[in-house]
């Protein structure tokens, strides 16, 4: 393969654009404003392609592809906002929002919750499935941050920014399917971990399980931003 | 070791074998083990050295009708005995040369006569532990051939030819699969086995890598030889421990007699391979899981592309097939692509291994050629359903699979046959269900199977199989409404087209046949608050009095 870029161009909801080979179709929808929702993915870290909000339509295959990892190729058409991808966003929302507790009105989140937006961008009014209600744990053990496994989407963020740009891997997923939780070293309380407080964690949560301990009770905004700069710097050196 | 070495200890096992007059076989797969058939072995063995006779006893793999187990064939009369216990042993022993033991011996050639044997040829003739019996039945010379007359390029094309599919369950064409990988770039590649075979009730792979190991070591090593690879993994699960220790041994004995190592055959060709095991997750049959296990991570799909064939086992090139595929390679490559090619159904080629359970008369391992019909394999060869039921219904595919009503039973098997009935080929589990199955409650099972093997990675599965679950045994309590079962079709819809493996894309597949074949039970449990079956047991309404 050689260094020369090559330029491809592709067709996303009837909008001519231009990509460089092997950008993702969400990075290329981005960089033409063209919005397309997402809830695991977070500039800056790898894509694991696990929360299925980002699926979009390609002419000519019936398969849906997760923008964030599938690559453009020449004269794709792409589709982000079709009558099926609605219904199907709309139904993972729901699963999400019965999945676990997510009851906005006591969230320390509330306000600046990716989850929240997504459901109010699309225009989830209620639920029809039942709620499950687990009663999982709190961890309240490490002194600046609390864990609220109740409010967790499992979007694995916080593993991938402790392993990937802090390079710690005190996070991992633990157990199976509906009983996955996120845990820290070997399930260890958080405060008796190897976790270096730097709270990167915190910030890249979409959602109110991970929280600064100093703001419960009020507004929580994160700030995810520092990432993509911290990404660039590091290459600059 | 050379093709005339081969061939000289195949020689000396014929002439070994040339000694004895007769020789009795006994089924040492699992079945036929835990009903006693060591013991039955030992004093077989015992009996045989005191009658003077020249007898040979040797225990084998699985012989297919594991319901009538322990089994004992006879040689060179072929006769079959079964539920032999040690205590048969004498007049077994006696009996030769002179009539059979009739109250033992069974008749059993509807069973057999259909079935068309190529990846089972081995089965109930060669002590899985003993290489020179492999040797003996024509093994390793197809591995030898293609080292020493044929390129790379040649086994791909023989193997193209003959038009074999994938048998771990989507039926993806094994040499455009080669193919890919030999054109992949690179100087390091991997061949996989994926022997994590975790579908309820199949064993195929199972009792294949239990009684004819070697048979999946050559074909791995000649998929090797064609896509340029030069180690191997068998992944198998750690459920399987008979076959581990199988595969152990024969890996040494391979390895002794030099056909696996560096320079085989002379040749530039360097190959080697290692077991491991599986912890117990079905999710890791998928193939990206897979290579996260062997590779020592939590055993999760990826997205794919890219596909293994391109960026695999720690990012390289990696070919992955199922055990009966690679059981398949030897004998394709000894025949012919032709040959195969001429087995079978228009699209589906060959003959396919069935694990035959649930209602059924034979239950067992039966091997068939693809486009046999269904009824072929139930009435026929399964000898039809015990104790006067009436057949319902065919599950094949496992949990990523569907029911067949048994109005469909002339449907011939085929990867596309299947597909189109709703259900799926898959590795080879086929469970045959009576009048007294209650096909809701069937749907529920597997989908508590898929819901407790979720990985847990994304959302259409992990919550999506959970509420599945929930909606279904709201239906089996009787407490469900049709409002329910909608939103249960709509859930399948989502999950099936939303998830990120295949494991979750046909995780509603027993909903969605069941639904499509048996709607009216469904409508029974929600409306009339009965299960036509009797077997969900729905409390009788409250009468609300006005």
């Amino acid at each position: 393969m050689s260094d020369a870029v090559e330029v491809k161009t592709l067709i996303i909801d009837e909008q001519e654009v231009s990509a460089r080979r092997g950008q993702t179709i969400l990075e290329v929808a981005r960089e033409n404003d063209i919005y397309i929702p997402t809830l695991c993915h977070m500039e800056g870290l790898s894509d694991v392609g696990a929360c299925r909000m980002c699926l979009v339509e390609i002419k000519g295959s019936k398969k849906l592809l997760p923008a964030c990892v599938a690559t453009v190729f020449e004269g794709m058409e792409v589709s982000t906002n079709t009558e099926r991808l609605k219904r199907h966003r709309h139904t993972i929302l729901e699963l999400l929002f019965a999945e676990r507790n997510h009851i906005c009105s006591v969230c320390v989140a509330n306000g600046h919750c990716e989850l929240q937006t997504l459901g109010q961008e699309q225009g989830l009014t209620h639920i029809r499935l039942p709620y499950r209600n687990p009663g999982l744990t709190v961890d309240a053990s490490n002194e600046r941050f609390t864990v609220d496994h109740n409010r967790c989407i499992l979007c694995t963020r916080c593993v991938r920014v402790c392993a990937e740009i802090e390079g710690a891997h005190v996070w991992d997923v633990m157990g199976r399917g509906i009983n996955s939780i996120v845990i820290t070293d070997l399930h260890d309380d958080w405060g008796a971990s190897s976790c270096t407080r730097c709270g990167k964690c915190v910030q890249v949560c979409p959602t109110g399980a991970l929280f600064d301990k100093s703001r419960v009770g009020t507004d929580h905004p994160k700030n995810p931003e520092f990432l993509p700069y911290l990404n660039l710097m590091r290459e600059a050196q | 070791m050379t093709i005339e070495e081969l061939e000289q200890i195949a020689t000396s096992v014929r002439q070994e074998h040339e000694k004895y007059d007769y020789e009795v076989n006994v089924c040492m797969d699992l079945a036929c083990a835990s009903q006693g058939a060591d013991r039955l072995r030992e004093a077989l063995v015992k009996e045989a050295e005191a009658s003077g006779k020249k007898v040979l006893v040797r225990r084998t793999g699985c012989m297919g009708p594991c319901s009538s187990g322990p089994l004992v064939r006879v040689d060179p009369s072929e006769t079959l005995y079964r539920h032999v216990h040690s205590d048969h042993a004498e007049s077994i022993v006696s009996s030769l040369g002179g009539e059979p033991v009739a109250e033992l011996q069974c008749d059993l050639s509807d069973h057999f006569d259909k079935q068309v044997r190529v990846v089972l040829e081995n089965a109930g003739y060669i002590d899985p532990e003993k290489i020179d019996d492999y040797i003996g039945r024509d093994g390793y010379k197809a591995l030898l051939t293609a080292l020493t007359e044929m390129t790379p390029n040649g086994v791909i094309h023989r193997i193209t030819e003959s038009g074999l599919r994938g048998r771990g369950g989507g039926g993806y064409p094994t040499g455009l699969k080669w193919g890919t990988v030999s054109k992949a770039g690179g100087d390091m590649k991997y061949v996989v086995c994926n022997g994590d075979e975790g579908d309820p009730g199949a064993f195929m792979d199972r009792s294949v890598m239990e009684g004819d190991p070697h048979r999946v070591i050559e074909g791995m090593a000649i998929a090797a030889y064609a896509v340029g690879a030069s180690k191997g993994f068998i992944y198998v699960r750690a459920e399987y421990p008979v076959a581990v220790s199988r595969l152990t041994t024969a890996l040494r004995e391979a390895r002794r007699r030099g056909l696996l190592g560096n320079n085989i055959c002379g040749t530039t060709f360097n190959f080697d391979m290692e077991i491991r095991l599986g912890a117990g997750a079905f999710v890791c049959g998928e193939e990206t899981a897979l290579i996260a296990s062997i590779e020592g991570r939590r055993g999760t799909p990826k997205p794919r592309p890219p596909y293994p064939a391109v960026s695999g086992l720690w990012g390289k090139p990696t070919l992955i097939n199922n055990v009966e595929t690679y059981a398949n390679i030897a004998p394709i490559m000894r025949n012919g692509g032709k040959w195969f090619f001429n087995m079978g159904s228009e699209r589906s080629k060959g003959t396919k291994v069935f694990a035959l359970t649930g209602k059924i008369t034979n239950t067992g391992l039966v091997e068939v050629p693809m486009g046999i019909k269904l009824w072929e394999i139930i009435d026929v060869i399964g000898g039809g359903v015990p104790d006067g039921h009436k057949l319902k219904a065919v599950q094949t595919g496992g949990p990523s699979g569907g029911c067949i009503p048994a109005e469909m039973l002339d449907l011939g098997v085929s990867y596309d046959a299947l597909m189109a009935a709703g259900s799926i080929m898959g590795s080879g589990g086929m469970i045959v269900m009576d009048d007294t199955s209650c096909m809701v409650n069937v749907a529920r099972f597997f989908v508590e199977f898929c819901m407790t093997e979720s990985c847990g990675k994304c959302i259409p599965c992990r919550a999506g199989t959970a509420q599945m679950y929930t909606l279904l045994s709201r239906f089996c309590d009787g407490s469900g409404t049709m409002e329910e079962l909608e939103l249960l079709e709509e859930l399948c819809d989502t999950i099936k087209e939303t998830s990120l493996c295949g494991l979750g894309m046909t995780a509603p597949n027993p909903v969605l046949s069941t639904l499509k074949y048996f709607r009216n039970e469904y409508i029974e449990h929600i409306v009339h608050k009965r299960c036509p079956a009797g077997v969900c047991n729905i409390k009788a309404p409250v009468e609300v009095l006005a």
